[in-house]
């Protein structure tokens, strides 16, 4: 690789920050001068304190917590069990069904916004977060994970514990679980950063303060007709995205190989 | 199904003793199968019979329509309009994003100091939401105080209204779009290179072929799974990117930056038909069929790759 390459290389890299450069830059400046790049220009946090009041982001923040924890925790168990079955129970219909949860990693719920929201609507659930949540508890990529993890996992291991009188849930808890924790660490990355995110859906089921995650109160807050100087809007957006944000940059290998395992199914 | 059979004929399955195993199979799938026949199955065949009925008012209840649904869609200017962006934007951001991925992982593969950093640089963009995207970005395209004005500024342009000009719009939401998906693409190009055969390219040198050369007739041939695959996965991803649009123009100017799930939501939530969404969510579903079909020859073919 030769110098002009690996200055393109570089500059490419500065390219692609430059815009969360460019918004810390004006988050952390009074809005006067979120323009002039003046290396001497003073620091204030005011931008952080108006974002945080102007628009209910501590409410938020706790929704997306809710919403967040919510899904992944339900996801782990149903997960758990279906793709159990799928690995190690040879019960009649299995391929069909297997077939039919794939379905899923097409057909996202977001897509079908229109019916969802009126089984919502019968089921009660408009404008809570459990009903934020609901459509995504069964994911279809983590069943396909977990039985793909499950089915490496030697059978030697499971007769062993079956001789020594566990039951077969005793077998899932004692044997599989452990054995796939790399799988349930990449699967709770990926379910995380999607439904920190997450944006459509939220948006369509939910109209009260008290249950609109981040992304919804960021659209909000951002959109122009809000009348909210750039520096605020700079300082908000940067508010909602730091927690992800700094999970990735702390485990920043193990998101990127997270992220390829979603993409590859 | 022939793993499943050779155990049951080995007499392995310490489950299938007790012939409990369709019991247990089916007791343990049903929780997430309730949801998710609920929230996929189901939607999917109600909106295909939705989009044969009239929307019900007050006055009038919905009725059976037959095709008249599917006859108001062909006459419906904005939905070949939002159509003809679809594959407008899936044309301008895929290629795009797809040749700089390339490029991102041959740089961080190669001897690049700091690669670590330079890695970390392209991928970020990917952990962002669409949301705080538009919000980053809506900053370039304002007008007078935009950083694009600013720029053209400095050549003496006029200020342009980025996002509410039809001919610009478009292009500032591709740029945009590159932006973001562009790192996520290098990870799959990454992994493929890595598991490329050193030795390919220590021949390739003894021989004395150029970097160009090599690429061109070696690392880019040997990619090409890779490459279909991202291909797919980036025309998928293209018809469910829309957040950005409820930020940086709704649609707009003139339906000019409209999309087909943008447009189901607006006649949904906005309009309030929902038979005529029930119609073009069933387009989508026809679409995102196809590409599944697609995705799956690759990866029938993909096996024989191994």
């Amino acid at each position: 690789m030769n110098a002009a390459e690996k200055g393109a290389a570089w500059l490419l890299g500065a390219l692609w920050v430059a815009p969360l450069v460019y918004a810390a830059w004006a988050a952390f400046h009074p809005a006067a001068l979120a323009t002039h790049f003046d290396p001497l220009a003073p620091v204030t946090l005011d931008n952080f304190r108006k974002a945080w009041t102007y628009a209910p982001f501590p409410r938020h923040f706790l929704n997306t917590v809710i919403l967040v924890t919510m899904v992944l925790s339900a996801q782990l168990v149903l997960c758990t069990l279906a793709g159990f079955a799928f690995a190690r129970f040879d019960f009649a219909g299995r391929e069909i069904a297997f077939g039919l949860v794939l379905v899923q990693l097409m057909v996202m719920p977001e897509v079908l916004i229109v019916e969802n929201y009126r089984t919502m609507a019968r089921l009660g659930l408009v404008d809570t977060i459990l009903g934020i949540g609901l459509p995504y508890m069964a994911s279809a990529f983590g069943i396909f994970l977990l039985r793909q993890t499950f089915k490496t996992i030697p059978r030697e291991l499971e007769e062993a514990a079956r001789v020594e009188g566990c039951s077969w849930l005793g077998v899932l808890w004692r044997v599989y679980v452990p054995l796939a924790r790399p799988t349930y660490l990449a699967y709770a990355l990926v379910s995380v950063s999607y439904h920190w995110n997450n944006f459509l859906w939220p948006l369509v089921i939910t109209n009260s303060v008290n249950t609109r995650p981040l992304t919804v109160g960021l659209a909000i807050f951002g959109a122009p007709e809000s009348g909210v100087d750039w520096a605020v809007i700079s300082a908000g957006t940067l508010m909602a995205v730091a927690p992800l944000l700094a999970a990735f940059l702390l485990f920043q290998r193990q998101f990127m190989q997270s992220f390829m395992q979603a993409g590859i199914k | 199904m022939r793993e499943g059979l050779s155990h049951s004929e080995k007499g392995s399955d310490p489950f299938s003793i007790f012939s409990m195993k369709h019991v247990y199979g089916w007791l343990l799938l049903t929780p997430a199968a309730i949801l998710l026949i609920a929230f996929t199955h189901y939607p999917a065949a109600a909106t295909l019979f939705e989009s044969f009925f009239s929307t019900g008012t007050v006055v009038r209840p919905s009725r059976f329509v037959g095709l008249a649904n599917y006859a108001a869609l062909a006459d419906d200017p904005v939905f070949w309009k939002v159509l003809g962006n679809n594959a407008v934007f899936a044309l301008a951001t895929i290629p795009t994003s797809i040749a700089l991925a390339l490029l991102m992982a041959i740089w961080v593969n190669g001897k690049l100091p700091a690669r670590a950093l330079v890695r970390l640089g392209y991928f970020t963009p990917t952990v962002l939401p669409m949301i705080a995207v538009a919000n980053l970005w809506l900053f370039f395209y304002t007008p007078q105080i935009g950083l694009l004005d600013k720029v053209t500024g400095l050549f003496g342009s006029p200020s342009h209204n980025w996002l509410g000009d039809p001919h610009t719009v478009m292009a500032c939401l591709s740029v945009m779009t590159v932006w973001k998906e562009a790192g996520f693409f290098m990870i799959f190009y990454l992994a493929a290179l890595q598991s490329l055969s050193p030795e390919l390219e220590d021949a390739a040198r003894v021989e004395g072929a150029s970097r160009w050369y090599f690429f061109r007739r070696v690392t880019f041939p040997l990619l090409m799974p890779t490459t279909l695959f991202v291909m797919v996965n980036a025309t998928i991803n293209s018809f469910k990117l829309v957040d950005h649009l409820f930020i940086l123009t709704k649609g707009g100017p003139d339906n000019a930056s409209n999309l087909l799930l943008y447009y189901i939501y607006q006649v949904a939530f906005s309009f309030f038909d929902t038979a005529y969404a029930s119609t073009l969510t069933v387009v989508l579903l026809a679409l995102l069929a196809g590409l599944a079909l697609m995705q799956f020859m690759l990866v029938e073919r993909r096996v024989h790759y191994r």
